[in-house]
């Protein structure tokens, strides 16, 4: 500790002591803090909106559901762009991502917070929490060079061998293996740890008398964490699925290394697609024309919908249920 | 304590530091020739560039050394992409660009009426390939229109008559073709695409040419490392790198049939025939795929450095960038060639130096130099 003045008031104390605002400064500062959040979003969105003009000009509504990308104009066709193999991939690749990752998470989340014993919750804990820090190109360089090659061999040959038959979503040809299904794959491992992570939390923010209620009356373990927990703390559960599908539609760097990065569409799983984020960062660095650059940009623009209009959709599920049968039952 | 940590901390710095000068003089030492005499005795100016990436090794070498010959000479290059390059050069944030394209047409017309393309090293682009079941060492052998069909996808396995037509005395596997391309936009791709659609009418007006194309079939992969990663684990898998990355990577490639109809190996002495056997405007904005001369490499191109004929401020300046390049085309193509670039061809680099003399600042000639 520096000795006080001879004065005994240092300069920062004497300005305290003079204008004796503290209070209404710090609420300034947070509040530009605050306000730098709405701004950024703001300025994110007048750029994406101005920078996708002329793309949304030439192409109007038909962007979204037309399904030929050609950057490059030849003798014959126009570069045409359209969004929706980056669009389907999007939604295709989350869906197996969530389809996947979410019953094992919540599975995980109820374990963690209920079941586990307390010698083990913490390091186990720690290590989902760890999985959530993993950067996704490791995420990405682990899907090509362990989890695909595996993928090829135990999952996506079998199964295009036999029901792949019957049913077209899952033919073959297997080829690399590297496609939608292999791409939703790791990203249903991305996304694991955070679905986990945040059950167990709002699971271990239950009260403890919903548990004692039910075992009161004589419930098996099974009785109180399905009628009692899980419906108490359903909309933090649900709140941490879109936080994860968030995630899986955003992803760029492992889908890039995965999807396979095609504008084709196959109906096939096992084909390579291409996904809404993948293709801006691997086209916008080297844009062929004004037109090429402003449709990738109107690509990210409906990125930004589509994560906007699931996070609404979200809350409109979570402020429903907080005034549904749930609700009252506390 | 402090100082028994920092001690071999230091000597280890010290090391480094040695090891770099050593490194970086080499290549100058190594030429035989005097030590290099800059044109310009400037103050202190710095230079800023940015663009290709496929250069971006031998430019930071050339910098490096060029420092020891000239040290009041700074340059920094940025490795950004071709499509990066041209847009900082044009709007004026640097000083020079590195493209490996030309700026096309109606954009030098519009937008950079005074830029100069000056070729500085040759690249090649080159087929690679994983065909299970050949013997070791076997290198195929491919005519343009089979690679064509191939991407197009209209040839779709090894033993494809076409392919088999190509390669008697080869035995070919019935294994399905998995196309493989860069999923990035690239100079790469830029030229491999303007191979295809010179030499087939079908790929010309199907996919044409570009930093990305719509690729008939196959599967996009990051960069000239994801691009091998993939062919070299997916059985029966083709692809396209740089001529540098597969020669350092020691991957499989083929002998390509070239305008004159030899089948050729893509070798540094081949590519730089291809820019011999060309015909090149003295603009230099040429392409030269597919290029004629008997033992001409068909995948080769020019990576150019853009620098402005008169709209430089700064005499000095301008007059360092012209000795900077002027040195790189002369004592800096024998570094070019040990780092796996291509050197010009002497004709072009008379051609290129001679784009120097034409940078003015105010009306003034600032590098004067006879051709050697």
């Amino acid at each position: 500790m520096a000795p006080a003045t001879s004065t005994g008031e240092t300069f920062s104390e004497r300005f305290a002591r003079q204008t004796q605002h503290g209070d209404s400064i710090f609420r300034g500062v947070t509040l530009v803090f605050a306000l730098a959040v709405i701004g950024l979003v703001a300025t994110i969105g007048f750029v994406v909106i101005n920078g996708s003009a002329l793309a949304r000009e030439q192409f109007g509504l038909g962007f979204l559901f037309d399904s030929i990308w050609n950057p490059t104009a030849t003798d014959t066709s126009p570069a045409v762009f359209g969004a929706w193999p980056a669009i389907r991939g999007t939604l295709l690749s989350s869906a197996i991502a969530l389809l996947l990752a979410a019953p094992i998470a919540v599975g995980i989340g109820i374990y963690l917070a209920e079941l586990c014993p307390v010698s083990l919750r913490t390091p186990l804990s720690f290590l989902v929490e760890l999985l959530a820090a993993i950067p996704s190109v490791i995420y990405g360089t682990w899907g090509v060079l362990v989890f695909v090659p595996f993928f090829v061999t135990y999952i996506a040959t079998p199964l295009a061998d036999t029901i792949g038959q019957a049913i077209p979503w899952l033919a073959g040809p297997v080829s690399t293996g590297r496609g939608i299904m292999a791409a939703g794959c790791v990203l249903a491992i991305m996304i694991l740890p955070t679905i986990a992570a945040i059950t167990r939390d709002v699971l271990s923010l239950v009260p403890n008398t919903q548990r004692e209620v039910l075992l009161a009356l004589g419930a098996t373990r099974w009785e109180v964490i399905a009628k009692s927990v899980v419906p108490y703390a359903r909309a933090g559960i649900i709140g941490g699925i879109m936080l994860g599908l968030g995630r899986a539609l955003g992803e760029t760097m492992a889908a890039t290394m995965l999807i396979g990065n095609s504008q084709q569409i196959n109906q096939s799983l096992f084909e390579p697609g291409t996904t809404a984020a993948s293709l801006v960062a691997n086209e916008l660095p080297n844009v062929q024309s004004p037109i090429h650059e402003s449709a990738l940009i109107t690509v990210a623009m409906v990125l930004f919908l589509i994560t906007l209009v699931l996070n609404l959709g979200a809350r409109l599920i979570i402020w429903n249920m907080n005034r549904g049968p749930a609700n009252a039952r506390r | 304590m402090r100082k028994n940590v920092l001690r071999p901390l230091s000597i280890l710095a010290a090391l480094g530091i040695a090891a770099s000068l050593a490194f970086v003089s080499q290549p100058a030492g190594a030429q035989g020739t005097p030590a290099w005499t800059p044109r310009v005795q400037s103050p202190a100016v710095a230079l800023k560039g940015s663009g290709a990436s496929f250069p971006n090794p031998v430019y930071q070498v050339w910098i490096a050394v060029y420092k020891q010959v000239n040290p009041s000479v700074s340059i920094s290059y940025q490795s950004v992409g071709s499509g990066q390059g041209q847009r900082d050069f044009i709007g004026y944030l640097t000083d020079f660009g590195g493209t490996d394209s030309v700026v096309s047409t109606n954009v030098v017309a519009a937008q950079a009426p005074d830029a100069l393309h000056i070729p500085t090293v040759l690249g090649a682009v080159v087929p690679t390939y994983n065909v299970p079941g050949l013997a070791a060492g076997t290198q195929l052998r491919f005519s343009p229109d089979t690679l064509a069909g191939i991407y197009l996808g209209t040839i779709t396995t090894w033993n494809n008559a076409a392919i088999v037509a190509d390669n008697p005395g080869v035995t070919l596997p019935s294994t399905r073709i998995t196309v493989v391309y860069r999923s990035d936009s690239s100079g790469t791709t830029s030229i491999w695409t303007d191979y295809l659609s010179k030499v087939n009418a079908d790929w010309r007006s199907r996919a044409g040419t570009g930093t990305t194309v719509k690729w008939p079939v196959g599967i996009g992969a990051p960069g000239n490392a994801g691009v091998t990663s993939t062919v070299l684990r997916t059985s029966g898998a083709i692809g396209y790198v740089e001529l540098v990355y597969a020669l350092g990577n020691k991957l499989p490639v083929p002998f390509i049939k070239n305008a004159a109809g030899n089948f050729v190996l893509p070798t540094l002495e081949n590519v730089s025939l291809a820019a011999a056997g060309a015909t090149i405007p003295d603009d230099l904005r040429a392409s030269i795929t597919n290029a004629s001369g008997a033992n001409s490499y068909p995948i080769s191109a020019f990576t150019y450095v853009l620098v402005r004929q008169n709209t430089y401020t700064d005499a000095a300046k301008a007059g360092a960038l012209a000795d900077f390049l002027y040195w790189g085309l002369s004592d800096g193509q024998g570094a070019a060639l040990r780092l796996g670039y291509a050197p010009l061809p002497t004709a072009v680099r008379t051609k290129a130096m001679a784009q120097l003399n034409k940078i003015t600042v105010k009306g003034q000639q600032v590098f004067t130099q006879a051709p050697k």
